[in-house]
């Protein structure tokens, strides 16, 4: 028979990868084992959630040291027997499925933003051409890797798992941690807001995000961006940003102001039910995925709507 | 010091349309990824505060590649090594690429440190650099935001979602970029010109040796656009958008 690994350094990304473990040996039979490595409560956390958990603990593994941890993520896929991984695809779960599936002959498929068991495969779906379509597709070669983007499964309860110690061997790294500083922390979950304002580079200054900010307040809602107000402009957090390399976001309402529409953006707000765009430029792409259109100023419009919401 | 930016010819992706959601890309003209301009103009940087070296630019792709190549070497890239095919590196995996670019790699004398752009511009699957590294067995540092050569190590700043580690890796490695490292230049006019006298070595991908297993491990079913029906209602005002989000409740008052 033939089995699911699965394995991410984050607890809640590790609990969703459960259910979606769980997901497709619901149908395939596949057992389910959940490796962690230096992480004794996450194996506490998964075992209390009906994981068989296998454990790697070696104080000579830098997690920072994709390469190195790919070997060790190989000779626990070995000693499991298991043909599927599945990965959380954050940005270092995403490098550790390219590095780990050339480690075993694996074929891969990162961002997975969906994925389904069907005649014996594993259908995944993601994006593709930048976000403007959808890729559907499968993994032929017998080892799959397979990196789930973050939210696409809930988190997985249960009981009564295991946990037993994994032994594997670590060559000395060539790579040396110097430093680890913690990002200034901005706890938003803008894809999980209700009613986002999200600003581009049609903003003329920082200054001018006060005004947004005040918009979004007022309509009790989260203030969100494109890419490079937060990359180059660094006005926002990347936490913030929507898009292919950002968040992709769901909202009632979605208002765009000073965004010109182009792929990597629209993938992340396509499924807002309802969105807004106010852009200078009458021709903007992005009316054209917009419900209600308004070519006008955003510096204009935007203290006209606070006015009028008073 | 001798650089190499492994580059992905991409089609423009504003300029292709669909028809019944099915991408048409023939005639989309072709460019480099955006990251993966990033990763050419920081081998460029490196290279000009070492005061020496070699930019080498490899890339993987149908014959047009030996005309997107001009943009890379306009600039800043020294060099270029080609490996082109009709058609069969434009439906390769990952897989297959990885293996391409390694055997392309590895014909190259010297390589101190080999950059990527942290994922593609069409697909941005992110898995070029990880294989690339394992198969030359080199050490890979990620998500660079930073970069200084130190001796024979590079101390890279690797953000990531809620930490920034700086890393010391010994040479030669692979580091991928993100966007937010630097702005790539953009070339003048006599960079343009000069860009199709330098040097470009061009080989067949029949000319490689692959060995016998190599195929396609990952099957595409289809590609199609996202169905999208948008009312795109033109309103005159605040006051008139803020009355038609009222009237969907999608705000009180
Ligand atoms: C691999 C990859 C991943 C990427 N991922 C993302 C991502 O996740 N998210 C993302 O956003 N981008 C992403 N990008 C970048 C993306 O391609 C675009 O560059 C970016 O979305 C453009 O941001 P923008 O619309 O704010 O800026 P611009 O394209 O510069 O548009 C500004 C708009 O503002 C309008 N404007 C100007 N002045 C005013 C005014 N006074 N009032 C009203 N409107 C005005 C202009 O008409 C224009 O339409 C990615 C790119 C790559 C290559």
């Amino acid at each position: 028979m033939a089995g699911i690994m699965i394995y991410s350094a984050k607890d809640n990304l590790a609990l969703e990868l459960l259910s979606a473990a769980r997901a497709l040996a619901a149908t395939s039979g596949d057992e389910i084992k959940a490796l962690t490595v230096n992480n004794d409560s996450q194996a506490q956390m998964l075992s209390a959630a009906g994981a068989d958990v296998y454990t790697i603990n070696s104080s000579g593994l830098v997690p920072a040291d994709i390469g190195a941890m790919a070997d060790s993520l190989a000779q626990a896929v070995q000693q499991m027997a298991a043909n599927v991984v599945l990965l959380s695809s954050d940005r270092s779960g995403k490098e550790l499925a390219g590095s780990l599936a050339q480690a075993i002959g694996a074929g891969c498929i990162t961002d997975v933003l969906d994925l389904q068991g069907k005649d014996g495969r594993i259908e995944c779906r993601r994006n593709a051409l930048g976000g403007a379509a959808i890729a559907t597709q499968y993994i032929e070669s017998d080892r799959q890797v397979i990196a789930i983007a973050p939210k696409t499964f809930s988190a997985a309860s249960g009981q009564g798992g295991s946990v037993t110690e994994l032994q594997v061997s670590v060559k000395p790294s060539s790579i040396k941690v110097l430093e680890v500083k913690e990002k200034d922390k901005d706890s938003v979950n803008i894809d999980e807001a209700d009613i986002i304002v999200a600003v581009g580079q049609g903003l003329n200054s920082k200054e001018d995000l006060a005004m947004v900010e005040e918009l979004a307040n007022k309509l009790g809602g989260q203030v969100a961006c494109s890419k490079p107000v937060a990359t180059d402009k660094k006005w926002l957090s990347e936490e913030r940003v929507i898009g292919l390399s950002g968040k992709q976001c769901k909202p009632d309402l979605a208002i765009l102001l000073g965004i010109s529409g182009q792929v990597q953006f629209t993938v992340g707000i396509r499924d807002a039910k309802t969105i807004v765009a106010v852009n200078s430029d009458e021709n903007a792409v992005i009316n054209q995925m917009a419900d209600y259109v308004l070519t006008a100023d955003l510096h204009e419009v935007v203290p006209e709507l606070i006015s009028l919401l008073a | 010091m001798n650089l190499v930016v492994a580059m992905k010819q991409i089609p423009d992706l504003q300029q292709i349309r669909f028809s019944n959601r099915r991408p048409v890309l023939a005639d989309v003209p072709k460019s480099f990824g955006n990251i993966d301009k990033n990763a050419l103009e920081a081998a460029v940087l490196i290279k000009e505060s070492y005061g020496d070296g070699k930019v080498t630019v490899v890339s993987a792709g149908n014959e047009e590649l030996e005309d997107t190549i001009k943009e890379a070497l306009a600039a800043g890239a020294d060099e270029a090594f080609l490996i082109t095919d009709d058609n069969a590196l434009d439906d390769a995996d990952s897989s297959i690429v990885a293996q391409v670019l390694t055997e392309a790699i590895k014909q190259l004398e010297d390589v101190d440190l080999l950059l990527f752009g942290e994922g593609s511009g069409d697909n941005y699957s992110g898995q070029m650099g990880p294989r690339v590294a394992k198969l030359l067995d080199l050490p890979m540092v990620g998500y660079a935001s930073a970069i200084e050569i130190k001796g024979d190590t590079a101390i890279v700043v690797r953000t990531l979602e809620d930490v920034e580690e700086v890393v010391e890796v010994s040479l030669p490695a692979v580091i991928t970029v993100q966007s937010g490292i630097n702005e790539p230049r953009i070339p003048s006019v006599t960079q343009i010109l000069k860009a199709g006298r330098k040097p470009k070595t061009v080989q067949d991908l029949e000319d490689l040796d692959l060995g016998s297993d190599h195929k396609n491990q990952v099957v595409t079913i289809d590609i199609l656009a996202p169905e999208s029906n948008r009312k795109q209602i033109k309103v005159n005002n605040a006051s008139q958008l803020l009355d038609a989000l009222k009237n969907e409740n999608l705000i009180g008052g």
